[in-house]
């Protein structure tokens, strides 16, 4: 059993240090797609954190089983399964929600981080240290989303969770939305500056020069 | 990875087993919510209707509402015929038997594929039991896809009381704008059809009288939304069950 401060290594290293989106780039598309509401953002998060944990979980258990010519279809498998009953659970239980997010909960099953840990972890370690590593990831996947997710709905639509913050000029306030925001490719911007003030204040993620 | 699992048989019973697996909780989770989530497209139907209407909840289910003060019609485009339904299931289960007419020419310009003889009308009731209001289910073809909304006449089946579009795929802040309350707000109290039974609503830029300015920034979303009223308000479609209210009144 590896050590508590290997655990914690696990499960805080993908937050800043290993983060999925921020340094390894993956997983981008949903980060683009989802954020432009905090509430949206924080169901996909939950969404993504579900799927990976468990599929991590459930592919470390088996991993001494798997067949290497189809450990890729054994993966899918499992991650399109657990995607589905994420689906059917936001319909039962968060409809509104279910209504917009449907399309990129399918998604979940092509984000590159969940098979990606899948893939570099899970297939290696045990399922403890792979239930941390999916958690670590999860929470470094939800990191950037909510950052990004909190900039758009704040500046974009002037509310955060749907609450008013900023009183819109089209209804009688004072604040001009920057419609830009609106659309997912500012997310691409805002990623951006997620990763320029992380590099700054961790100057070894900076890739070396070609 | 030991050697042995790449083996034939080895490679089988680990596919077959996981897909035993994986289908038997997929299914557990289909039909284990499956009435939960019915339940919740149904209210979600049910609120949709109420809200296009103008009715206020005052706090209660959207269900309880619906079940005192909705009465489900189908209005049948070949007979002019209405027929009450009991429940929103029956209504689907109507329109789904219902046989298949070919789509005008103004119908296909609204990017309509199918329709069914059988178009649904839900009656409002106020609260001295007269009929407030009618809300009918429209739908046309936006910018990324169909527009589905209901839509709320009066019982001089003229004036336009309300419009919702619950189901779309429109850009967010451009074409999604359809569902702002401001902008949906211009159609109330204009008139549908004029006294000869024209389409008399319109939807486009530099609005005269009885017309809505379209949304700037979303020129084939508001022509979507111009193409669905000259469909579904002609006699082809709800213009005839208009005209009928109009000529034996409301009831």
């Amino acid at each position: 059993m590896a050590s508590v401060k290997e655990m914690k290594q696990t499960l805080f290293g993908p937050i800043f240090a290993n983060n999925p989106i921020a340094l390894q780039i993956l997983g981008v598309c949903s980060a683009l797609a989802v954020t432009g509401k905090m509430e949206n953002t924080f169901v996909m998060c939950l969404a993504l954190t579900f799927v990976l944990v468990l599929s991590n979980v459930s592919i470390s258990i088996i991993r001494n089983h798997i067949p290497s010519s189809v450990r890729i279809i054994v993966q899918m498998t499992i991650i399109a399964s657990l995607v589905i009953v994420v689906d059917q659970l936001l319909k039962a239980f968060a409809y509104d929600i279910a209504q917009e997010l449907s399309v990129f909960v399918g998604l979940i099953i092509t984000n590159c981080i969940v098979m990606g840990r899948a893939e570099a972890f899970a297939m290696k370690e045990g399922p403890v240290a792979s239930f941390f590593d999916g958690l670590g990831n999860a929470l470094g996947y939800s990191v950037v989303l909510l950052t990004v997710g909190f900039f758009r709905e704040l500046f974009g639509s002037g509310s955060l969770f749907g609450l008013q913050i900023l009183p819109l000029i089209t209804e009688g306030g004072w604040y001009t939305p920057v419609g830009l925001l609106v659309l997912p490719p500012s997310a691409f911007f805002i990623i951006g500056g997620f990763i320029w003030v992380l590099r700054t204040y961790r100057p070894e993620q900076v890739e070396a020069k070609e | 990875m030991s050697k042995s699992n790449d083996t034939m048989s080895k490679t089988f019973t680990v596919i077959i087993t996981l897909c035993l697996v994986c289908s038997i909780i997929v299914s557990g989770a289909a039909v284990g919510l499956k009435e939960r989530q019915e339940a919740n497209a149904a209210m979600a139907k049910q609120l949709n209707i109420l809200r296009t209407a103008g009715v206020d909840l005052e706090g209660r289910a959207a269900d309880q509402v619906f079940a005192e003060r909705v009465t489900i019609y189908t209005f049948n485009l070949e007979t002019n015929e209405l027929t009450s339904r009991g429940s929103l299931l029956e209504l689907d289960e109507a329109i789904a038997t219902a046989s298949s007419l070919t789509v005008p020419e103004k119908g296909r310009e609204a990017g309509i594929r199918s329709l069914r003889a059988e178009i649904p009308v839900f009656a409002i009731k106020a609260d001295d039991g007269s009929v407030s209001s009618y809300v009918l289910d429209v739908a046309g073809a936006g910018l990324w896809g169909m527009m589905h909304a209901f839509f709320a006449v009066a019982p001089d089946a003229q004036t336009i009381m309300g419009l919702n579009f619950y189901d779309h795929m429109e850009t967010p802040g451009l074409g999604g704008e359809i569902q702002n309350q401001r902008w949906r707000s211009n159609f109330e109290g204009k008139k549908a059809v004029d006294d000869s039974g024209e389409v008399a609503i319109r939807v486009r830029k530099g609005a005269g009288d009885n017309e809505v300015d379209a949304l700037s920034g979303a020129t084939i979303t508001s022509n979507g939304v111009d193409n669905t009223f000259q469909f579904w308000l002609s006699r082809d479609a709800y213009g005839a069950f208009l005209a009928k209210i109009r000529e034996e009144g409301a009831n």
